[in-house]
């Protein structure tokens, strides 16, 4: 089934978050947000979740702090008792202190790479993906509020006499199959 | 849109709308480079490339090329790893510390304070390297099971920390940089005309959109990195004068080292920040974005990590004559009125007075003595190394060992070449990345731009 998307266009951040508000206060579902830097306080109108990746950063630097201590303790306890000074290492208990330096820098190493992964997959933003924005202007000092027309319980003329005036500087409707 | 107080000074200066953000920062990339470009960038890749030869030279024919000694085995090479490692720490300080302080200042200086950073840390970790001798089994310093049977790296040794330590700020730095440069390429790659330029910066922005969902895990990103990255700055340099701290040499084996080291790490890289943005911020006319208030903030930086250092200086006199220890107290007599008093006394005129001078408004606002106290602090961070790495082992414990350290060529010129290199590396830089965190800076516009501020509107809503 064919629909459209209305593409509205803004010339200052402020602006848009007050149409935000006063659209989604009329029902009306905004589908995205495109701006040249973070909106503040756009979030919790349009309906975006806070993200979890903090969540993910902490399991990550679990990881890697357990994958560090399984390490060191392999490599300096039971695989070969380093004998510094005639004094091996029995227990990793005892050399604790000298293992803390290389399980912090571990688990941060785990912590910074395995979000940033985790952040570029989920954003979908790769080395050679094309650019999704519908206009250029958007990376420099344009605000764009994209809208699905199935997704709404109004008509298209009720959408179009509720953004009247609303400030924005362009508008575009595009048709998709 | 957040308020601050109207007495603060603006951070923006003049008329600045969006637009002309971006004008401003995407200008001098999509300009031709100017003829001053051109000229730094050769006397630089020169003095680079010497530096190179006399790399290839040294593993061609071993370390024995440096100045080293029977007595003084650690000296020019370990004296620039801990320079450039030092100034390495700014650019994490300003983007990951003043981040969690919501500095807004932060905004107009992080980019090339972060590239400074990485490029610093790129110099720092060739001394390591070719100190091996053997760069080709550099890798063995990474635990890796190997042919000589079950034997490991030591973890038990600051030189081993220090491997982890380096490698995971110098990644971590790069991750950090690169997320918050992914946007600032979308502007530029939106802006192309050029084919070739468009496909490049395509390619380099991984496709950036601007959805707010992404921004939102943008902000959060940014939060967390800056927030493991601040224990990192510490903990990079405390390792460092590990190196050092845990050994038994006198005026090494000291406890007040890794704060030190930190405080005078954090110091000597504002200075290259301050080295580098003035100049550029006048080559790139962003005069209006890095102006006199940033300057002023960053020489306050210096003269409070100036202090510690000289405060961490004297307590160390202090230390050695109340500990009773006489090789500890000969130690640093020694440094002061040795042979070697007079790195001694540059280090302290170059660390401990100049930094003070800070304390008058006048001098703290003006470019022209800040420029000049940089160079200062520059040159005086790299004798405080050379002053606590030679002087301390340079008098052995049985006299008929002590020595002096002469530099040979190629220890000067691998250090002048690393110098070079670090420059290649910034102008490049300069002339194809954004040197501006410029979405960032948008986000302040509003709430510290000069034309806001003035408004009569801004004060109604506060």
């Amino acid at each position: 089934m064919a629909d459209k998307l209305i593409y509205v266009m803004y010339g200052d951040d402020e602006v848009l978050k007050n149409s935000a508000k006063k659209l989604v206060s009329n029902g009306v579902k905004i589908a995205e947000v495109y701006s040249p830097f973070p909106i503040h306080g756009i979030d919790p109108i349009i309906g975006v979740k806070g993200t979890r990746l903090g969540i993910m950063a902490f399991l990550y630097g679990l990881t890697g702090l357990t994958l560090a201590t399984i390490g060191m303790h392999y490599f300096m306890v039971r695989e070969w008792k380093m004998n510094v000074g005639g004094k091996p290492n029995f227990t990793y208990a005892e050399n604790m202190l000298a293992f803390i330096p290389v399980s912090f820098e571990f688990t941060v190493l785990c912590a910074a790479h395995g979000m940033a992964i985790t952040y570029l997959l989920l954003n979908r933003t790769l080395p050679g993906m094309p650019a999704q924005n519908p206009d250029p202007r958007t990376t420099d000092d344009k605000f764009v509020m994209e809208i699905r027309l199935q997704d709404q319980s109004i008509s298209e003329s009720e959408l179009d006499e509720l953004l009247k005036n609303t400030g924005f500087e362009e508008l575009e409707k595009k048709v998709i199959k | 849109m957040q308020k601050e107080a109207a007495i603060r000074e603006p951070l923006i200066l003049g008329h600045k709308t969006y637009h002309d953000v971006t004008e401003d920062v995407c200008k001098p990339i999509e300009d031709k480079a100017p003829r001053m470009w051109y000229i730094l960038f050769t006397i630089a890749l020169i003095i680079g490339l010497y530096g190179v030869g006399s790399i290839c030279y040294l593993l061609g024919t071993g370390i024995g090329v440096w100045g080293l000694n029977k007595t003084i085995g650690w000296a020019w090479d370990i004296t620039n790893f801990v320079w450039w490692v030092g100034i390495g720490h700014a650019g994490t300080l300003i983007s990951a510390v003043l981040l969690l302080f919501r500095q807004k200042w932060r905004m107009a200086i992080n980019r090339s304070a972060e590239a400074m950073t990485i490029f610093a840390v790129f110099m720092a970790g060739t001394f390591p390297l070719i100190h091996m001798g053997r760069l080709w089994v550099g890798y063995w310093v990474l635990p890796l099971p190997n042919h000589f049977g079950s034997l490991w790296v030591n973890f038990n040794s600051p030189l081993l920390w220090d491997v982890f330590a380096i490698s995971t700020y110098l990644s971590v730095s790069l991750v950090f940089w690169y997320i918050g440069l992914i946007p600032d390429f979308a502007t530029i790659r939106d802006r192309a005309k050029k084919p070739v330029a468009k496909r490049m910066y395509s390619i380099l922005s991984f496709g950036w959109s601007g959805r707010a969902k992404h921004w939102n895990r943008f902000e959060l990103v940014s939060l967390v990195l800056a927030g493991l990255a601040t224990p990192l700055v510490f903990s990079v340099h405390s390792i460092v004068s590990f190196d050092f701290a845990t050994s038994v040499i006198p005026g090494w084996h000291t406890t007040i080292f890794p704060p030190y080291f930190v405080a005078g790490a954090v110091f000597s890289g504002f200075a290259m920040v301050q080295t580098l943005l003035l100049v550029m911020r006048k080559a790139m006319k962003l005069e209006a974005y890095i102006h006199t208030k940033h300057v002023e903030y960053m020489n306050v930086v210096i003269m409070v990590t100036g202090s510690i250092v000289g405060t961490a200086y004297i307590t160390e006199l202090f230390i050695s004559w109340y500990s009773g220890v006489e090789y500890e107290a000969y130690a640093f007599l020694n440094r002061a009125t040795g042979p070697y008093w007079w790195a001694y006394w540059s280090m302290m005129t170059c660390n401990v007075i100049s930094p003070q001078l800070m304390w008058f408004r006048k001098l703290r606002r003006s470019l022209l003595f800040t420029f000049f106290i940089s160079i200062i602090v520059n040159i005086g961070m790299w004798f405080e190394r050379y002053v606590i790495i030679v002087t301390s082992i340079h008098r052995d414990y049985i006299p008929a060992a002590w020595s002096m350290h002469y530099p040979s060529h190629i220890d000067i010129a691998v250090y002048i070449g690393t110098i070079g290199l670090f420059f290649v590396f910034f102008l490049l830089f300069a002339r194809y990345f954004p040197v501006l965190a410029l979405n960032e800076v948008k986000t302040i516009l509003k709430g510290s731009g000069q034309s806001y501020k003035e408004s009569p509107d801004y004060h109604k809503h506060h």
